[in-house]
């Protein structure tokens, strides 16, 4: 995380090396700091000894994927339901903003990394179809994650729908998001990613590959926890975070520890400002702070533009 | 902060937390241990120190907390057990118990929500010698066996989820297996569990080769009636 005192410490020696600090070479120094700010940033989330957070733990970085992986495969089979218990629904209410936001239209491709069960896809299809007076056109969505057996969930919810894996409107595929293996160059009109991204190892590589797909004029949309800023509500999210969350898990799911995983995982997350700045940093651009909370902060969906 | 390798800390908010919805979903699927676990951790505690106090008591029970034994696979080897007579305590234990229903001694719970390292070792030791009073009392795991044995740890340790368990598992049973419970296993249970030693102050791992009828004898255990 990023502390004020080194954000000056690295303005300083560009501010003393001018003979006086004009308008113009301040903000070319708040610039710079801001730079080599995420470049920190950036690095934070791995050190230089090849080791990464796991929640509150230290992992090597070669294991945090199967570690991530492990925790999907155990809460697979209840993660809908754990959803709804910790967030008493609203999750939901969530994922449907998020859609609205992108206002896909019938042609739409969209490209729903770590999308798993298929909330984000099935929103996406639906609000195409209300638009469309009913059918579906030609919009399409990939549904890529790393882990089988949450695929495995959603591909089985989809059929039961009567939309077939494979077919006209839908494909699922298991692969990493900081490769993409088998997505195309400029292939996608859209990239959404909902409560995932903040478990892959490399943030930077999941942004660059997302860049690389997307067609110019493309729209990459992150629909993550965020931090929540008010002080009162921050101190009883934490309380509910630390102090529920991880026996409603081992109740309902018996599995507490991925649950505090989970709680753990969302503090050591970039803030709102950070996140944008990663974004900018891999060529996205974005409109106004390029971030809306929702709830307070408890979640946030970030947007950017590849033009 | 963490007094045991097992302990997760707890609030007592949390503990209501635990025993409110764990209570409800060890009603809801029995078979979760963890469950039933739990709610006996977060209940228990007043009880456990009666039986610490009645352990410091007894020169065993003194040495059983000073030592702290734990039964493994290392320390109740099966292969030393299959080799005695099923007239020994160990080899009804083995016998008629561990080979024919597969279990091993590491699959009990461990304890996490008792905040004192000595409790915590206490509760443990109940839950691994269950299975030694099961043999002891002759009682089988059946659902009937265990809610009599249930009734009987109640009477030798005082602790809520036995009494909880006694009282409202009987909704499993059929209607003459509820009937039975009451009118003949019920009485057995207040009887014998009452009548006999603290069992708790046994130091199980020395006496697995006597003559369990013989132990019986010495420990005041009034075997439970043949079940069908």
């Amino acid at each position: 995380m990023i502390r004020p005192s080194s954000l000056a410490a690295a303005a300083r020696p560009l501010l003393t090396s001018a003979a006086r600090a004009t308008p113009a070479t301040t903000a070319a120094a708040a610039a710079t700091a801001a730079r080599l700010s995420t470049t920190r940033m950036l690095r934070d989330q791995h050190d230089a000894s090849g080791t990464t957070h796991f929640g509150f733990r230290t992992v090597r970085e070669e294991d945090k994927e199967s570690l991530v992986r492990g925790v999907f495969s155990s809460v697979a089979d209840n993660y809908d339901l754990m959803n709804d218990a910790m967030s008493g629904g609203v999750h939901r209410c969530w994922k449907s903003a998020f859609i609205e936001r992108l206002a896909p239209a019938p042609d739409t491709r969209l490209l729903d990394v770590a999308g798993g069960t298929g909330d984000i896809a099935l929103r996406f299809l639906d609000y195409v179809r209300e638009q469309n007076g009913g059918a579906l056109g030609a919009a399409h969505v990939t549904v890529f994650d790393i882990n089988p057996e949450m695929l495995r969930v959603g591909a089985q919810r989809f059929s039961k729908l009567g939309l077939e894996n494979g077919g006209p409107h839908v494909s699922f595929v298991e692969g990493n998001a900081e490769e993409l293996a088998g997505i195309e160059d400029n292939s996608m009109d859209a990239y959404t990613i909902a409560f995932g991204i903040r478990n892959c190892t490399h943030i930077d590589r999941v942004i660059r590959q997302a860049y690389r797909v997307l067609k110019p004029g493309g729209r990459f949309m992150v629909l993550e926890f965020g931090k929540v800023n008010n002080p009162l509500l921050s101190t009883l999210y934490d309380a509910y975070s630390f102090r529920v969350i991880p026996h409603l898990g081992q109740i309902l799911a018996n599995d507490r520890d991925s649950y505090q995983y989970l709680v753990e995982s969302i503090r050591k997350f970039p803030t709102q400002q950070q996140f944008v700045d990663m974004m900018k940093h891999e060529g996205f651009q974005v409109v106004g702070q390029g971030y809306e909370d929702l709830t307070f902060g408890v979640a946030t969906i970030w947007s950017g533009w590849k033009l | 902060m963490k007094l045991y390798p097992t302990h997760i800390p707890t609030s007592l908010f949390e503990k209501v937390l635990l025993t409110v919805g764990g209570g409800l979903k060890a009603l809801h699927d029995p078979l979760r241990a963890d469950m039933v676990a739990a709610v006996g951790e977060t209940t228990g505690r007043a009880a456990l120190v009666r039986l610490r106090d009645q352990m410091l008591r007894s020169s065993t029970g003194r040495r059983i907390l000073r030592e702290r034994p734990i039964i493994t696979s290392e320390t109740f080897p099966p292969f030393r057990l299959e080799a005695l007579p099923e007239s020994t305590l160990g080899g009804a234990y083995y016998h008629g118990f561990m080979q024919k229903h597969g279990y091993v001694p590491e699959s009990r719970v461990p304890v996490h929500f008792i905040d004192d390292a000595e409790l915590a070792y206490v509760m443990l030791r109940y839950r691994q010698v269950h299975d030694l009073w099961h043999a002891m009392t002759g009682l089988p795991p059946t659902v009937e066996g265990e809610l009599a044995l249930k009734a009987f740890e109640y009477a030798q340790t005082g602790l809520p989820m036995t009494a909880l368990g006694a009282a409202l598992g009987p909704v499993l049973l059929s209607h003459n297996e509820r009937a039975r419970l009451v009118s003949t296993y019920l009485p057995w249970a207040v009887m014998a569990g009452t009548r006999a030693k603290p069992l708790m102050n046994v130091y199980y791992e020395e006496v697995l080769e006597e003559d369990l009828e013989a132990l019986r004898q010495e420990l005041r255990v009034t075997p439970a009636p043949a079940l069908a």
